[in-house]
């Protein structure tokens, strides 16, 4: 294979983009050939659950990048074709076949295939009106059938499911949510944004069920989905339901090529898979935390536009050469309805909590500590908050822990140096 | 069309069209723009997108709300009196703003 092949990049997703990007940013010469399996030029998906649920952005503003864009950059982008093989010598250069036959030559190859919905196992999944929500044609699909849907049923209280149940209530919907867990978003925040959330949600009219035990999705008759059944004989009526239970990693390409996958591709701090070409990015990468401290998982795999676009980065770095370990402060943000969470740093590990503001007035931080270090915050309707803490985290500065709760005095004045750990 | 002349830091000019309801962030986005990084594409959620306008340009444009407000005391390089985030600026048919981007988003 010669040398001019170029890049691969399977997946035009957020991190492929950002990666043909920053390879034409940093001066890669070679081609580079995009290829996703949607029809949908790139677009970016946090909005899907959002406002374009709610119909107040069209398709066209979803778009990362003008179609010039990609002509001016020399970045062949081709849709529609889904990559169901590879072929690839020990030199990390090949050939890689779509399902429908069309082969795309390569020098090196690039992996950001994405995660897919984790699918619901019991009686009924199959019926009509049982949904997911990952791409552009899944929203379509629920926005739908949302207008014409009177009672809502989401299974799953993490960032989608609300996400999606707080816009349904914007269109005036009859809106449940059944969480197996004991609290809600549990993934991600503390219990006292849990606990927050519940009440807040609850007293926006969503009827939150917690420990739902589903037994089954009921038709009717006409294999449509008609109700939810819960443990107990309960049934929820239900036009549509709408599945948000976390995403599954897309591996098969790598399991494929021999590559090691663990709780995603497993990669290393420069972004590379376990052949020493392959690159993977974004929310199909486990790579080592970029943000590692004591008490923190040495390896970890994050759904996050902040990580797809800066681990893309990072391997572009490491594919002209130019290597440098993958550090960074994670950061999300889900916008629910009128509340707006924003989230830095990792609170896994966290041995203390400090609140700041008051939780009633909605506007308010949780500060989580170890060792009486600052290692996450999570800000309800209060960004101040949140962008101290990630320049915090980025910088190594804390906030004593007897200062943080100081709501009157911005965190930004209360930072100081880590004090060495004695 | 909308116009928007983007200056950098280092002096680079890119003069770039949109569409009416554009913003200023989007236009630089969707053309690939480094100057404005705008993660979260547009939901006031990260502060990456953040402009200094011309000043003659300032009193034209999208109120500023709370929200905006409040992030701009957090973004990368120090708000001044002419700081805004592009992804609030949106745009109408016949509008040609100046924005400078900072020399650095994150």
């Amino acid at each position: 294979m010669s040398e001019n092949s170029g890049i691969l990049i399977v997946g035009a997703s957020q991190a492929g983009v950002q990666l043909a990007s920053s390879l034409r940013e940093l001066g890669y010469a070679a081609p580079i050939t995009i290829v996703g399996a949607e029809r949908h030029p790139p677009y970016q998906r946090p909005p899907l659950s959002k406002a374009y649920l709610q119909g107040l952005v069209t398709p066209e503003t979803l778009a990362y990048r003008t179609q010039d864009f990609y002509g001016k950059n020399n970045i062949q982008l081709v849709l529609g074709e889904r990559i169901v093989s590879i072929d690839k010598g020990l030199d990390g250069a090949g050939v890689a076949t779509s399902a429908s036959g069309r082969q795309f030559a390569f020098s090196r190859l690039a992996l950001t295939t994405g995660a897919r919905p984790r699918q619901l196992h019991v009686d009924g999944a199959e019926l009509d009106g049982v949904l997911y929500l990952r791409d552009a044609d899944d929203a379509d699909d629920l926005k739908a059938r949302l207008e014409r849907a009177k009672n809502v049923v989401v299974v799953g209280g993490g960032f989608v499911g609300l996400e999606a149940a707080a816009s349904a209530r914007k269109l005036g919907k009859t809106v449940s949510v059944l969480e197996a867990a004991p609290r809600l978003i549990g993934r991600a925040v503390g219990e006292a944004t849990s606990d927050f959330f519940l009440e807040a949600h609850r007293s926006r009219g969503l009827d939150v069920t917690l420990d739902a035990r589903i037994v089954r999705f009921a038709g009717d008759g006409n294999g449509r989905v008609a109700g939810v059944e819960l443990e107990g004989g309960q049934v929820m009526p239900a036009d549509v339901v709408l599945v948000g239970i976390g995403v599954v990693p897309r591996t098969e390409i790598a399991e494929s090529l021999g590559l090691t996958c663990g709780n995603g591709i497993v990669v290393d701090e420069h972004s590379l898979a376990s052949d020493g070409t392959t690159v993977a990015a974004g929310d199909c990468a486990d790579m080592p935390n970029p943000l590692p401290r004591d008490g923190a998982p040495e390896r970890l795999r994050l759904e996050s536009v902040n990580n797809a676009v800066e681990q893309a980065r990072n391997a572009a770095a490491t594919i002209v050469g130019s290597k440098v370990a993958y550090r960074m402060v994670p950061w999300f943000w889900s916008d629910q309805g009128d509340l707006k969470l924003q989230m830095a740093g990792l609170s896994a590990g966290h041995d203390q909590v400090v609140v700041r503001g008051a939780m009633s007035d909605e506007k308010f931080s949780v500060v989580y500590y170890r060792a009486g270090q600052v290692i996450a915050v999570d800000c309800i309707n209060n960004p101040v908050d949140f962008m101290a803490v990630k320049t915090l985290l980025a910088k190594g500065l804390n906030v004593p822990v007897d200062r943080a709760g100081d709501a009157g005095t911005p965190l930004k004045k209360l930072m100081v140096e880590l004090e060495p750990i004695s | 069309m909308p116009k928007v002349t983007y200056t950098s830091a280092a002096g680079d000019v890119n003069v770039l069209g949109g569409n009416a309801g554009d913003s200023v962030m989007e236009i630089a986005v969707r053309n690939g723009l480094p100057g404005i990084v705008a993660d979260c594409g547009g939901s006031l959620a990260c502060s990456t997108c953040h402009v200094f306008v011309r000043e003659e340009d300032l009193e034209g444009l999208t109120a500023m709300s709370e929200l905006e407000d409040e992030m701009l005391d957090g973004t990368t390089e120090e708000r001044r009196s002419n700081s805004r985030l592009s992804c609030q600026l949106k745009l109408e048919e016949g509008d040609h703003v100046y924005v400078e981007t900072p020399e650095s988003q994150v």
